[in-house]
């Protein structure tokens, strides 16, 4: 399909190195004009260290990169700009006060009467005029900061190619958009295609890649493992290249015998966000929570958690009825939530991998104020090596940990709290497919423990694959209930969208 | 694995309190100290040194107490005017009973501090607005209090707080060493100290990790009022004479010591040592000004140079450690 073009962007032996870690060694990549190119790895695989020696963040130690056939030294964000290569990240650079149009033609004004004047008019003819050539009806009057997710990433996007760029480097493009949205995105990345653009598509979803990229260049620990069509490689070899291992199974699905009721809901309300939910929870199970984004199921989490607290309704745990007005309530109750958002709610970036796991711990490891490092450590280390939580030190900055090791880390510290009740918000956002698998087993171990699991995802293969049940909310109410042999795909995806009711 | 862990978290035990960014500053106070040796023959006398940590001790005080709220990521504008309304009624009420004194002067000040934390933590609103109407509040009670005249003749005794020693060292000193080994021992081998850090670094993951956030938040101000109530007690005793203006602008040059020790206004970073250091570096900088007579005017600009230049310093050295 490339027959007769010129790459637009080469990369030959690209090397980085970093204290202690070989970031890439020997990396070549060649992206063709109106090729979507998409780069697969496990985190820490080196995708980021790529990407950041194309936008001149780093430099590299050896290689050469040529862009249209001419070797280039991207020594600076501007400098790669320059070159016509626009970066859009998970966090956008966008002004939110300023309109659509503002944004769009950020430093690059033109039409004033005077130098250094606006004219919005002349401004607001040439967004529209840009969004058209996406096709996408937006607003350009519009103040950025009123415009969801998906909205804004189109403005990056357009402002890449007022920018003029011929390459497009797009970092997890998905990661928070909805289905819909994905469509609409794609959409947008079909039609940069037609005209030329090359875009390198870093992702973690194999399958959004096999429906939207053209080649997939996997690396693993670094290195270069391999450039192949699409069209020819299957998920599980694709998934294969990056854990360097065959996967038998992404999901170790087990079946878990179920013990005495540990959870009890009864009309559980609260006002705007879900109503009059009723559901029973048992030791040795996990239980999967399907639904739309905004069909009210993180709330009800953070209700069962007391971050939020219920409106009206019962909540009896072990029996005993309680009432959770603060997240240290339900945590005595043996009630513990890994949320959504670890780096936002989950951990202290700024603190140890010890802190973190002792942060909920203290108060019962410790009677009076004294804290003693040598019990911390003891503990710590002890779900460190239970856990296989990957780490310099037990002193090291969460900050530098990956997305599994993270995760375990939250996990940690709600297993020294002595949690009987662990609720997963989206449990494997934004980690990698191996880590993934890790996260599952450690959720499998804690059923057969005895301890109950409610699990909330977006993901449905995950919620299929490992829920012993699933239950579905749509718009704040639990509206099916499945065991795991009537569970399917389709059958959820109806009640949760609301197509068709049981 | 777990054990070379344990040997590594171990060892953090001594040598981390001077680690990271406070190295930094720790080598820039030994340079200062250095070259005001070398500048003034009159520096490394005893009596010189006495004299630093003499007139740093008040400011120290203060400083501790600021690192609390400056490591939940707040800020205590107050304490400069609280001093003045503390120093003011510790000095009336000395005359009363000196012990009195003390009390009302520590007692007041920690009463404006669960002012500004209830405020803050419960109300919701940014601690620099709030501190800064505590801050004229203060002033103004200050003045109230004293009708805007200065109390003299205060008694021997309460004034042996300002001007006593113990063992050759002078008392205030003794105080501000005090005041830093408990600091130092709570904030880093006691619950609260974990959750000050926690709360800086991140509030709400720490709420979620069940503690009560809103309690930490007000014991940071409360701790910081306090510690402007000592220090009104310090000064009033040192000068000899309660006065309604006597703390003004000593709350910028604790925020100063506290931020060129490396504690991040950003909060959850930073220590207590590092603040000793910023309040140290400040008061050398001073003596040696003084010793070599230079006039106040141009003091106030080499300070505020320190300042900007110590902030500088800190992120550069936080830009390095984060590309290793």
């Amino acid at each position: 399909m490339h027959e007769g073009k010129n790459p637009i962007l080469e990369l030959h032996g690209i090397s980085k190195h970093f204290p202690g870690v070989q970031a890439l060694d020997d990396v070549s990549l060649t992206l063709y004009p109106g090729e979507v190119h998409a780069v697969v790895g496990e985190n820490g695989a080196g995708k980021s260290t790529l990407m950041k020696i194309l936008s001149g963040v780093y430099s590299a130690d050896q290689g050469e990169v040529l862009c249209n056939g001419v070797h280039v030294d991207i020594h600076s964000p501007r400098n790669a700009m320059d070159l016509g290569i626009a970066t859009i990240y998970q966090e956008f650079n966008l002004v939110p006060v300023l309109t659509v149009a503002e944004n769009i033609y950020l430093g690059r004004e033109s039409g004033g009467a005077l130098p250094g004047m606006l004219n919005r008019k002349v401004l607001s003819a040439q967004a529209r005029e840009v969004l058209k050539r996406l096709q996408i009806k937006l607003d350009v009057t519009a103040v950025v900061e009123h415009l969801s997710v998906a909205e804004q990433q189109i403005i990056e996007i357009a402002k890449a190619l007022v920018a003029n760029s011929k390459v497009l480097i797009m970092d997890e493009p998905t990661a928070a958009l909805s289905d819909r949205e994905v469509e609409a995105l794609f959409k947008v990345i079909r039609s940069l295609r037609e005209q030329g653009t090359g875009i390198l598509y870093v992702s973690h979803r194999l399958d959004e890649i096999t429906q939207i990229a053209d080649r997939i260049t996997i690396l693993r620990d670094g290195q270069l493992i391999a450039t192949r069509p699409v069209s020819e490689v299957s998920t599980a070899e694709i998934v294969r290249m990056m854990i360097g291992r065959p996967m038998d199974q992404q999901y170790p699905a087990e079946a878990h015998s179920r013990g005495e009721p540990v959870l009890e809901i009864r009309g559980l309300t609260r006002d705007g966000a879900f109503w009059d939910i009723n559901l029973t929870l048992y030791r040795g199970e996990i239980v999967g929570i399907a639904g739309l984004v905004g069909a009210g199921r993180t709330e009800l989490a953070r209700a069962l958690f007391g971050a939020a607290p219920a409106s009206s309704g019962v909540i009896r745990v072990q029996g005993e009825q309680v009432n959770l007005r603060h997240p240290r309530h339900a945590i005595r109750k043996g009630i513990a939530l890994v949320p959504e958002d670890r780096k936002l709610d989950g951990l202290i970036l700024s603190r140890s991998v010890r802190d973190n796991i002792a942060l909920a711990s203290l108060g019962r490891l410790f009677k009076s104020l004294y804290v003693r490092d040598k019990v911390i450590n003891t503990v710590a280390g002890k779900y460190v090596s239970q856990l296989d939580i990957a780490t310099p030190s037990l002193s090291q900055e969460t900050l530098y940990l990956s997305g599994g090791n993270q995760q375990k880390v939250v996990l940690a510290k709600w297993l020294l709290s002595q949690s009987e009740i662990v609720i997963f918000d989206e449990p494997t956002r934004g980690i990698d497919v191996g880590a993934k698998v890790e996260i599952y087993i450690l959720m499998n171990q804690l059923a057969r423990e005895g301890k109950a699991i409610l699990m909330i995802s977006s993901e449905l293969p995950e919620i299929l694959g490992m829920s012993d049940r699933v239950l579905v909310m749509r718009d704040g109410s639990m509206v099916a209930e499945f065991t795991r042999a009537e569970a399917t795909e389709d059958k959820v995806m109806a009640v949760a969208t609301g197509v068709k009711e049981l | 694995m777990t054990t070379d862990l344990q040997a590594a978290g171990a060892q953090r035990k001594w040598w981390s309190a001077l680690n990271l960014q406070r190295q930094g500053m720790l080598l820039v106070l030994i340079l200062i100290f250095i070259g005001a040796s070398l500048l003034t023959p009159n520096f490394l006398q005893i009596n010189n040194l006495r004299n630093i940590l003499r007139q740093v001790a008040i400011i120290g005080v203060l400083a501790a107490g600021q690192t609390f709220v400056i490591l939940i990521a707040g800020i205590d504008l107050s304490v400069g005017n609280l001093v003045s309304l503390t120093g003011s009624l510790a000095a009336g009420f000395a005359k009363i009973n000196i012990a009195l004194g003390v009390l009302v002067g520590l007692i007041s000040g920690a009463a404006v501090g669960l002012v500004n934390g209830v405020v803050v933590a419960k109300g919701k609103v940014q601690a620099f607005i709030v501190t800064l109407g505590t801050m004229s509040i203060a002033q103004g009670l200050a003045l109230l209090y004293t009708g805007g005249f200065p109390i003299f003749d205060l008694p021997a005794n309460f004034e042996f707080i300002g001007s006593g020693t113990l063992l050759n060292i002078p008392l205030l000193v003794v105080i501000m060493v005090a005041v830093y080994l408990v600091c130092l021992f709570v904030l880093r081998q006691t619950k609260f100290g974990h959750y000050i850090y926690s709360v800086g670094g991140n509030e709400e993951a720490t709420r979620l990790s069940g503690i009560n956030t809103d309690f930490i938040k007000m014991m940071a101000y409360i701790l910081s009022g306090a510690a402007a109530g000592l220090g009104g007690v310090m000064l009033a005793a040192r000068i000899g004479v309660g006065m309604p203006t006597m703390g003004t602008g000593y709350e910028l040059q604790a925020i100063a010591a506290v931020v060129i020790g490396g504690t991040s206004l950003a909060g959850g970073r930073g220590g207590i040592v590092g603040t000793l250091i910023g309040t140290l570096i400040m008061g050398i900088i001073s003596n040696v000004m003084n010793l070599m007579n230079v006039t106040a005017f141009w003091q106030y600009i080499v300070i505020g140079s320190i300042i900007v230049l110590a902030a500088l310093i800190n992120e550069i050295s936080k830009r390095y450690q984060s590309a290793n």
